[in-house]
């Protein structure tokens, strides 16, 4: 979930050439591979990061094609799989203009090589997030499978003494048509390694594509519906002992005694360790090590945030954005058109904490050694894993082997390494391999959470009810300041502010600022849909309130402010009609639309919601037009959609974190309520067609969705919902 | 104590506390690591497992309560009819996304279909609602159970 920006400003320079001139950038490097072989080394530019912000614009490998003598095709990428479809769509890339077929190529884990993962500044920023993966490897993975392909036919050419224009590669094989000559490609590979590396490239017209585009079965999924895949959870390293902890309820606390008597008399609990602000117990199994947990007796000092609450957090926000800060946008001069504003608009808008709720509880499994540690886990951050067991172990990067998993939902979550750091204290206290498990209550009560936002609007409007004037000063903690440094300037960055500024409509003055503030006593992290989830909420409701206050209807609003940005508004367009914006609905229904532009794709939705009397939101049906660019493959676009709305959904009904003397308060899924099957609405998506460059797709449903299910609300019911979650008190019906 | 419960068909014996729930000894004690840990509190489904054919709910299950009934997990479902079912209509369906709910899914819908060969949505969702899919594939599960009950069908 880093940089878009950091994205975009890599891939931009390739946005639409067929042909691409390889040196301008070293991203691919060429060579023999052991063992025979054709092997090409990548450098996929998201995941190393920024080389220029680096200070070194060395070459650092971290994607690898090998074709072998054998005809296998193996591909190890830097990308993870959390359920998004990355193993599917990553490989297509490739195997589309390598002229293979999809399941020809095969997928290897990151391997833990220290020597790939050694530098955690460039490294550091090796991660899944902000729907990345895609959008990052669209370029180089096709301009490498067509060198590949280029030096098959090259080789083969040179075998058959023929002109290389005359050869032809397809399925696998390169062909001679005019002499019925045909090679495999592993017959040709190391040959092929030995063939000079192609200045230029021919990348395929999106109308040859013969993979991309088309709904390919996902390669990941067999293993996931028989119980054999295998999740950081499920490694089971030899002589393995299973811990698990309770952590000082309130953040910054301490343990100040312990009585474990009760829990060493547990059978199958193997050690207690105490560390300063938690206490684990070591078991053979996790049901000795919970049942233990249950029989400590535990004293915490609750150190200086004892009597943190959300209200004192809140407060805090408001306050801040009284008064000034770092200025993200400005355009043309806000105050003067205020000034002659016919009518002014104000609103405040505020979003809770949230929790990531993954349904595999975070875990990490640890083997110190003497010299050297290992670790199982799966995580959206590899070399976050490494930099964080080394410092807390206190050895160098390179003796820390990690072993990433298949995850079990990431949301942001597993791009932190806390997790890992817990882990290896505790280990360092365990003779052998031991897998620390957090129990649902310590996962739910001791997340980094999606941060807390206040936001204060103000608009104003002239005589035809159209905004002159927009300005917003929004509150909240910067993840990226944290998690990555360097991309904090000036007050900003880019995550924070996304979906805030740059808006699709055509706003003649607006102003936006950013108060960074810090919560004390409680950490944040990135949170599917990332600084959009706070954004979308608030601009698209905001938006509806002007239209609102003009007496326009919303969705004809947005279209006149949209004349130039003609995807924007096709995509409005398109989920208003399919929706059947505008035909009449029962009392207490209504319909509310929501429009973005974030994660470099276009995404337009129709909420449809039931109010009971009694205030019960029920989302009925929601339709959903994007226009991401080329669509890899369309079956995981609508999969994403259906899963982000979902995500979304939950935030908007129940999703709320809350602090009490310092302490979370929900402790599981009975307290921190997911949406489920009964309640879950129908989705359609809807597709627009094109082949600009590949947009993001794993999070736009989720910032989508909010704003289009609290202006459905308002549609139904007259009122404003101007926090999340949706509170039923305030929408039940005067009796 | 020791304890002999019946998995997938083979007796096992395991020597734990009696209100060991059936999860741990599954998974850490058989080294079965295709049931999986949600909640702890028959909250999430994620665990699920049959006991005599009967959707359970192993977090919460002590494994001194199970007797001689037969336990039946992921790893075993493909040779029931249902299950054998239910799981080519996911893989038919793409319903999976990170994978992990998926388990107790498959669990849950192979119990209903065992029993109810064709579903209504309502019973669907009656039998599915214990379930959490924190990736949201809810209308995916629905539409794949769906299918596997209508090749019930055809099968007669």
């Amino acid at each position: 979930m880093i940089l878009d920006h950091l994205t975009s400003r890599i891939t931009d320079p390739d946005r639409s050439p067929s042909t691409n001139d390889l040196s301008r950038r070293t991203f691919l490097q060429v060579g023999a591979a052991a063992g025979g072989g054709l092997m090409l080394s990548l450098s996929l530019p998201f995941a190393n990061g920024d080389a220029e912000a680096a200070g070194t614009d060395g070459f650092t490998p971290n994607a690898f094609i090998r074709i072998g003598s054998d005809g296998k095709i193996a591909l190890t990428m830097p990308y993870v799989e959390m359920g998004q479809g990355t193993y599917t769509s990553i490989p297509m890339l490739i195997a589309e203009e390598l002229e293979v077929d999809l399941k020809q190529v095969e997928l290897e884990h990151a391997p833990p090589n220290e020597k790939l993962y050694g530098n955690p500044l460039l490294g550091g920023l090796q991660a899944t997030g902000n729907s990345n993966a895609v959008r990052a490897s669209w370029q180089p993975l096709r301009q490498a499978g067509a060198v590949a392909r280029t030096m098959l036919v090259s080789a083969a050419a040179k075998r058959w003494n023929v002109d290389a224009g005359s050869c032809r590669a397809h399925s696998g094989e390169v062909l001679h048509p005019p002499t019925g000559r045909r090679a495999k490609y592993g017959e040709l590979a190391a040959d092929a390694a030995r063939m000079p590396v192609p200045k230029n490239v021919a990348l395929k017209q999106p109308k040859d594509f013969k993979l991309i585009g088309t709904p390919a079965k996902r390669l990941d999924t067999p293993a996931k519906v028989n119980g054999t895949a295998v999740y950081g959870i499920d490694v089971r390293p030899p002589d393995v002992k299973i811990a698990t902890l309770a952590q000082s309820p309130v953040f910054g606390g301490r343990v100040k005694r312990v009585d474990d008597a009760a829990a060493k008399a547990v059978k199958g609990v193997r050690q207690i360790v105490r560390l300063d602000d938690a206490v684990a117990v070591v078991a053979d199994h996790m049901g000795a090590a919970k049942k233990g947990l249950a029989a400590l007796k535990i004293e915490w000092d609750d150190g200086p945030n004892a009597k943190l609450t959300t209200d004192t957090v809140a407060g805090e926000l408001e306050q801040a954005t009284l008064k000034s800060g770092a200025v993200a946008q400005n355009i043309g001069d806000v105050d003067r058109a205020m000034a002659s504003a016919i009518t002014k608009v104000e609103a405040t808008y505020q979003l809770p904490f949230l929790a990531h709720a993954t349904m595999e509880p975070m875990n990490c499994t640890v083997h110190l050694r003497k010299d050297d540690c290992e670790i199982w886990v799966g995580s959206q951050a590899m070399a976050w894993v490494q930099a964080a067991a080394a410092k807390t172990a206190g050895l160098p990067l390179d003796k820390v082997i990690v072993h990433n998993h298949l995850i079990g939902g990431g949301f942001g979550r597993r791009l932190e390494a806390d997790g890992v750091t817990r882990a290896v204290e505790i280990a360092q206290h365990v003779d052998g391999p031991v897998k620390v498990v957090w129990t649902r209550e310590e996962d739910i009560q001791h997340d980094m959470y999606r941060p807390y936002w206040f936001d204060r609007l103000s608009a104003g409007l002239d005589a035809k009810g159209m905004p002159v004037a927009w300005n917003n000063r929004f509150a909240g903690s910067s993840v990226l300041a944290r998690w990555a440094p360097p991309f904090f300037k000036d007050g900003l960055d880019p995550d924070t502010t996304e979906g805030a500024i740059n808006l699709v409509y055509a706003l003649p003055n607006m102003h936006v600022e950013y108060v960074r503030v810090e919560p004390p006593g409680i950490p944040t992290a990135f949170w599917r849909s990332v600084g959009p989830s706070h954004n979308v909420f608030v601009t698209e409701s905001f938006i509806d309130e002007l239209a609102a206050a003009a007496k326009q209807d919303p969705v004809a609003y947005r279209l006149a402010l949209l004349d130039k940005n003609p995807r924007a508004k096709a995509v409005l367009a398109l989920a208003a009609e399919k929706s059947g914006w505008g035909q009449p609905l029962p009392e207490r229904v209504g319909r509310g639309v929501s429009l973005q532009f974030v994660f470099a794709t276009y995404m337009a939705q129709v909420a449809e919601v039931e109010v009971s009397k009694d205030g019960a939101v029920r989302v009925r049906r929601v339709v959903c037009a994007v226009d991401c660019g080329t669509v890899v493959n369309p079956d995981t676009v609508r999969a994403q959609i259906q899963s982000g709305i979902i995500f979304g959904i939950t935030a908007a009904l129940y999703g709320k974190i809350t602090l009490k003397d310092g302490r979370v308060e929900q402790t599981n899924f009975d307290t921190y309520q997911i949406l489920r099957m009964d309640q879950a609405p129908a989705i359609d998506v809807h597709i627009v067609q094109n082949f600009e460059p590949p947009g993001g797709m794993g999070e736009c449903g989720t910032s989508a969705i909010v704003p289009a299910v609290a202006n459905a609300i308002f549609a139904a019911t007259g009122k404003r919902l101007r926090t999340m979650p949706v509170d039923a008190t305030a929408l039940k019906q005067p009796t | 104590m020791a304890i002999t419960i019946k998995v997938n068909g083979v007796d096992r014996t395991v020597d734990v506390d009696g209100d060991t729930p059936l999860l741990w000894v599954l998974r850490d004690v058989l080294g079965m690591t295709g049931t999986k840990f949600g909640c702890g509190m028959a909250l999430c489904g994620a665990c699920t497992v049959h006991i005599d054919g009967v959707a359970t709910r192993s977090c919460i299950t002590p494994v001194d309560s199970i007797g001689t009934s037969a336990i039946t997990t992921i790893e075993a479902i493909s040779a029931t009819t249902a299950g054998a079912k239910i799981q080519k209509a996911w893989l038919d369906r793409e319903v999976v996304q990170c994978g992990y709910c998926q388990s107790g899914q498959i669990m849950s819908a192979s119990a209903l279909l065992a029993t109810n060969p064709h579903p209504t949505d309502s019973d669907i969702e009656n039998a599915m609602s214990g379930n959490i899919c924190r990736c949201g594939t809810y209308l995916r599960i629905r539409e794949a159970i769906k299918q596997a009950a209508q090749s019930s069908g055809q099968r007669g």
